[in-house]
């Protein structure tokens, strides 16, 4: 019976001294969890959920310990649920107010770079438009695809909602703070517009450029295409930071998913997941 | 108070009591609470400003009255699609369908209530939302009629099983008599088992339109949420529901978050209205079934 139980000891050690060698760089920026139990709530930004998603996958499988959930809701929600103690880390896809660091003693830690996309249905004929288009677009002034080089059709606009932080960068610096149709249709986060703009021909709306897939179509922005690359050289302008927000200073535990993020292992799932990570 | 009774009868009462009591101090609450963070909007303009037709917040404009009509719009729409099939349904079920018919229909109007919201408004997406995007070209597809459908279907039971229960409470002598004088299953309905029912008809058909005016995920899903007037049954419009839940997300001491507060209160007026008039209602159409009894 105890030979027994050795020899499958030793055979469990195998392997995951296999599965460690493997995957060493991983493993090594994992380290700074062992022997750490709990959990981490993380509420948010929509456009950080792939990455959240993937760490927290990456962290639980090696320590079945530690419980992370990853929730939406929008940068808004981010900023008040970390303020208000509901959770761990509140993502915000925008810099944090002068006010909302001072009325909650918040710390901001960013990790990543995303550039805010305009996307079209992939059967959409048109390219590419100019800022002086896009401008026109949603403030409803041109309201065919025709007047931009498509086919003879209704745009149908797709915007975020007030608390949108890929709106806001969006607003700022692609309409310059323009004004926005009212009659544009509401989505409540990135993945909803993903679903609206990916079943409608005639869709037009704005995304984060890591949620970008074969359903959706990137619009080149005066000639250039909303890619990494071209947000990381500066060619493209519409891009913002991505923020992991903490009320005072993070716990242990918090502070070590931090530094798993900012980690190269890290690093690697900011990159996998489309976004540019910070050096 | 009799002295006869047993004293777990007492215990039961007392838990009553205060079980009705903790309800009717957390509704006070709330309607207080409702009051005191409304209380800047009287302040200055701030109510002139929320009580405006329009919605830009980053423009300075904070109007919620496109909100509130929508929403009535929305919950009468479904009401004008909903009430006319649960009449026909309960007709069917009461009058005219063999009783393993009758009984199907009933399971399934069960059967019915028993499936999520969340999981009207998903297949909607897919299914609807197309449809009346490329069949009746309205627009992007998400509509004030799209969101009415779907809340159709969603409200449907509510009215039937309501309706229902008054027209099996209904006395038995009557359809008799009626089926005696030579009626037609058709008229039994409609010159007997409405009026007869009558009130309990008006209670299903404001439950019905407080329940589609309450709901806040198919509006939010189905309706566009633009925040402008609906003046087509093909408008994009948003509810004060989904208005709440797209703006709650905002800094607190924003105009855009204060006028959450305003539609919150305004909704709690409108449904309070309901079920006062629910309430005047059955009082009355106690009265009715008393006569009929005799």
């Amino acid at each position: 019976m105890r030979g027994k139980c050795k020899v499958c000891l030793v055979l469990v050690g195998l392997a995951g001294m296999i599965c460690c060698s493997l995957n060493l760089a991983h493993a090594a920026a994992l380290d700074a969890f062992a022997g750490l139990k709990g959990t981490i709530s993380i509420a948010g930004g929509t456009a950080h959920i792939p990455v959240m998603n993937k760490a927290a996958r990456n962290i639980m499988t090696r320590y079945p310990d530690i419980r992370i959930t990853v929730e939406g809701g929008g940068s808004g929600i981010g900023v008040q649920k970390v303020g208000e103690g509901l959770c761990d880390i509140g993502d915000t896809g925008r810099a944090l107010t002068g006010a909302e660091i001072s009325q909650y003693g918040l710390r901001t830690f960013p990790f990543a770079l995303d550039g805010v996309a305009v996307v079209a249905n992939p059967e959409n004929p048109v390219n590419g438009l100019d800022t002086r288009q896009v401008n026109a677009i949603f403030s409803g002034k041109i309201r065919n695809w025709k007047a931009v080089g498509g086919r003879d059709a209704a745009i149908h606009l797709f915007s975020r909602d007030e608390a949108s932080g890929t709106r806001e960068v969006f607003w700022k610096k692609l309409l310059h703070k323009g004004p926005m149709s009212p009659a544009a249709n509401i989505v409540p986060s990135n993945g909803a517009m993903k679903v609206a703009i990916a079943q409608d021909r005639d869709a037009i709306g704005f995304i984060s450029i890591g949620h970008i897939d074969k359903t959706v179509k990137p619009l080149k922005l005066n000639g250039v295409m909303p890619s990494q690359e071209n947000a990381r050289n500066g060619s493209y302008p519409v891009v913002r930071k991505l923020y992991m927000n903490t009320r005072g200073k993070p716990s242990r535990i918090v502070q070590a998913f931090i530094d798993y993020i900012r980690s190269p292992a890290g690093e690697a799932i900011v990159k996998k997941m489309g976004f540019i990570p910070l050096q | 108070m009799d002295d006869r009774r047993p004293h777990s009868e007492r215990w039961i009462e007392v838990t009553l009591l205060i079980m009705t009591g903790l309800s009717a101090v957390a509704i006070f609450s709330i309607l207080i609470l409702l009051g005191y963070f409304c209380l800047p909007l009287l302040r200055a303009d701030h109510l002139a400003r929320v009580l405006s037709w329009h919605w830009q917040p980053f423009g300075g404009e904070f109007g919620i009255l496109p909100m509130c009509l929508a929403s009535l719009a929305l919950a009468t729409l479904t009401l004008l699609l909903a009430f006319p099939m649960a009449m026909g349904i309960c007709c069917l079920v009461h009058f005219l369908a063999p009783r393993p018919l009758a009984r199907f229909f009933l399971g399934l109007t069960h059967f019915m209530t028993s499936i999520p919201t969340v999981v009207y408004g998903f297949v909607s997406v897919f299914l609807l939302v197309p449809v009346m995007r490329d069949w009746l070209h309205a627009g992007s597809g998400f509509t004030l009629l799209t969101a009415a459908l779907t809340l159709t279907l969603l409200t449907l039971p509510t009215i039937v099983l309501v309706f229902n229960a008054r027209l099996e409470q209904m006395d038995a002598t009557l359809r008799l008599s009626a089926e005696a004088m030579g009626m037609t299953p058709v008229q039994q309905f409609r010159h007997v088992a409405v009026p007869a029912a009558g009130q309990g008809l008006a209670v299903a058909a404001i439950l019905g339109f407080a329940r589609a005016l309450g709901d806040t995920l198919i509006s939010l899903m189905l309706a566009g949420n633009a925040a402008q007037l609906p003046d087509s049954l093909f408008a994009s419009v948003r509810t004060l529901t989904a208005h709440i839940t797209l703006v709650l997300a905002t800094d607190t001491h924003s105009m855009i978050y204060q006028s959450v507060f305003a539609s919150g209160l305004i909704l709690f007026l409108i449904m309070g209205t309901i079920n006062s008039l629910i309430r005047r209602s059955w009082k009355s159409g106690r009265g009715y079934s008393h006569g009929s009894d005799l």
